[in-house]
């Protein structure tokens, strides 16, 4: 570890550090996961958690929390199950909706100084309520050309881990390359600063939930791809997981600090360390709190390697 | 009239006016006849949001990012352990009560050594801690069903004089906590650390030592309402905690308490839990479907927050 490794990279490596070890945990217990299938069947359901963690990051980049991300994506599972299978149209038109919505919330946050966690917190209420409306019961179906994306079986690499690359890359360009995202982490860190440089908070700040709430929906899509029909409650741990997930991979509550590769790799390790415990042959009873000392062992270790960095800069 | 200027300005008033108007309009509505009943049932419901919100505030007094995610587990695991120690034996209520309470002793400063020790953001700290909290629950409940005993059921299901016995309770306890943050040094501390930690550290208040006593002072109040909820509603089931997660959060910032911390508020929580229960027994008398009453509830929290928010422009 010499001046080669920035902090960013630092903080990058614990996170991937921690999937590695899973992951080699998991091929030693369970080696036929070493697999095409075995990746795939890993990894599948991180897709639509991996996309809802970059969703949660963005909103946490402007030093927000959203709070309504379990049943804003069960919600659109719903949507997508029903109004985009039966009538394309006007489901995307109910989607562009909730994205503008979303956009407003910014809005209002913004204008009249709410807490992001309460307007969240009712909002969750909201979403929970209309998905009900549209499924009272579990049902619906996933539309075909989702359904055909998410069942796909690209030649080498499995789907799944062509899905999360993806989505790695492309917030990784939009978050931390393109000068938008700089705009948005520079709200993060000095609100004033940036608005004394001449950028609109205001117009920031929409903008950030209105792209939080489209990588939300395409969670809620690729989910109901993967399940087949949706459910009002289907992602309601959806809302801690993202945040989970985003700090997991490094990212912190305040000052815009965020990495979206990170967010991914943190979304992926949730989601492996599930599958670790169902093979380590834990009691189901304790899966919960397994996953919870995972969590606890990550960050510990996140700690460990912040003290070695700084000691480091000491010398 | 300046008397009433000075209570409008007092920040928990609004919730008791939107409780008292939801509370009359529903009245209205059924033409008077079941003024007592919704009454009481208000008044039991919010009892245990009420316990549960107290503890909330105290921990999101201590400013930004402090938030008790652990209070749906410990709820259900100290309902749970405590009904199984008493075994439907009344000799055992108060040494039942005695276990729940250690178990919230025990959650609170497993809560703290993650965050201190591991300095894990408290949202992500009592959230991990929950898993292992509501895991212990499963291991200790195994779907049995154990029945409280008969004088404590009794006791929270009863009313003396016209009001239930866990509005009593509500009450002795937040009269406790308001006393505790107005008139003690402890309540100064904590509305100190909230307003600045930096500033609380250098003037040299024990800020660990504050913090410390704060998380464990919500877990044990959450551990009294899932003893007092448990014997109430005849048992302890995994799933009674869930609700009182969001709900803890809502009375709490609808009762007037800043989000950013260093301003907390007693009366408001009253009001906002009574305001929180009657605005789903009035969309229930209106007929409202499950949709659309989460919706109103939804939408009424922001048009709350909406009103009331915004006071103090530096925080967030």
């Amino acid at each position: 570890m010499r001046k080669i490794l920035s902090s960013d990279t630092i903080r990058l490596l614990i996170p991937a550090l921690s999937l590695t070890i899973l992951l080699i945990a998991v091929f030693y217990l369970q080696p036929r996961a070493m697999s095409y299938i075995g990746l795939n069947l890993l990894f599948n359901l991180a897709v639509p958690i991996a996309l809802a963690t970059i969703a949660q990051m963005l909103i946490m980049t402007v030093n927000d929390l959203d709070l309504s991300m379990g049943t804003f994506v069960s919600f659109v599972a719903c949507v997508a199950a029903t109004f985009l299978q039966a009538t394309p149209a006007l489901g995307l038109i109910i989607l562009a909706a909730a994205v503008a919505t979303y956009a407003a919330l910014g809005v209002l946050i913004h204008v009249r100084n709410l807490p992001s966690i309460v307007v969240t917190l009712g909002m969750s209420f909201v979403w929970g309520g209309l998905a009900v409306l549209i499924l009272p019961a579990p049902g619906g179906q996933a539309p075909e050309w989702i359904r055909a994306l998410m069942i796909s079986k690209p030649p080498f690499v499995p789907m799944a881990i062509i899905a999360s690359i993806t989505i790695a890359v492309v917030a990784h360009f939009l978050i931390m390359r393109s000068s938008f995202g700089v705009i948005l982490r520079g709200v993060g860190g000095n609100a004033r600063s940036v608005e004394r440089a001449g950028w609109s908070i205001l117009g920031a700040r929409a903008a950030t939930y209105a792209l939080a709430a489209v990588f939300a929906i395409l969670a809620g899509i690729s989910l109901v791809g993967l399940t087949t029909s949706a459910d009002a409650n289907i992602a309601l741990r959806y809302t801690l997981l993202s945040i989970a997930g985003v700090i997991l991979g490094g990212g912190e509550f305040t000052g815009g600090r965020v990495s979206p590769i990170g967010a991914v790799i943190g979304a992926l390790t949730l989601t492996l360390a599930g599958s670790f415990l169902s093979f380590l042959r834990i009691s189901p009873d304790w899966q919960i709190g397994a996953q919870g000392a995972i969590l606890i062992i990550v960050l510990g270790l996140r700690l460990l390697l912040n003290r070695l960095e700084r000691r480091e800069k000491r010398a | 009239m300046t008397r009433l200027a000075s209570l409008a300005r007092r920040p928990w008033i609004w919730s008791f006016v939107a409780a008292l108007t939801v509370w009359a309009v529903t009245i209205l509505f059924t033409g008077g006849a079941s003024t007592v009943g919704l009454s009481q049932a208000a008044l039991t419901f919010a009892a245990f949001s009420i316990l549960v919100g107290i503890g909330q505030m105290f921990v999101i007094t201590l400013g930004p990012g402090n938030i008790d995610l652990c209070v749906p587990a410990t709820m259900t695991l100290a309902g749970t352990v405590a009904l199984k120690f008493m075994n439907v034996d009344n000799s055992l209520i108060l040494p039942g009560l005695i276990v729940a309470i250690a178990i919230g002793v025990a959650v609170g400063i497993g809560n703290y050594a993650l965050i201190k020790l591991l300095q894990i953001p408290p949202i992500i700290a009592t959230l991990s801690m929950s898993f292992i909290v509501q895991s212990t629950a499963i291991w200790t409940n195994r779907g049995l069903r154990i029945k409280p005993p008969e004088v404590l059921a009794k006791f929270t299901t009863e009313t003396t004089a016209g009001i239930p016995n866990v509005a009593f309770v509500a009450l002795v306890l937040s009269v406790l906590a308001f006393l505790l943050l107005q008139k003690t040094v402890y309540g100064r501390w904590i509305a100190a650390i909230g307003q600045s930690i930096r500033a609380a550290r250098m003037a040299g208040i024990p800020v660990d030592g504050t913090r410390f006593i704060t998380y464990i002072l919500c877990a044990v109040l959450a551990a009294i309402c899932g003893y007092l909820l448990a014997s109430f509603s005849g048992g302890a089931a995994l799933n009674m905690g869930s609700e009182y997660l969001l709900m803890s959060i809502a009375v709490v910032v609808i009762g007037g308490t800043a989000v950013a911390g260093g301003d907390s508020n007693v009366p408001g929580i009253w009001g906002a839990s009574l305001f929180m229960f009657l605005v789903v027994s009035m969309l229930n008398t209106y007929g409202a479907g499950a949709g659309i009453r989460l919706i109103m509830t939804g939408l009424i929290i922001i048009a709350v927050i909406v009103l009331a928010g915004g006071r103090n422009p530096n925080q967030r």
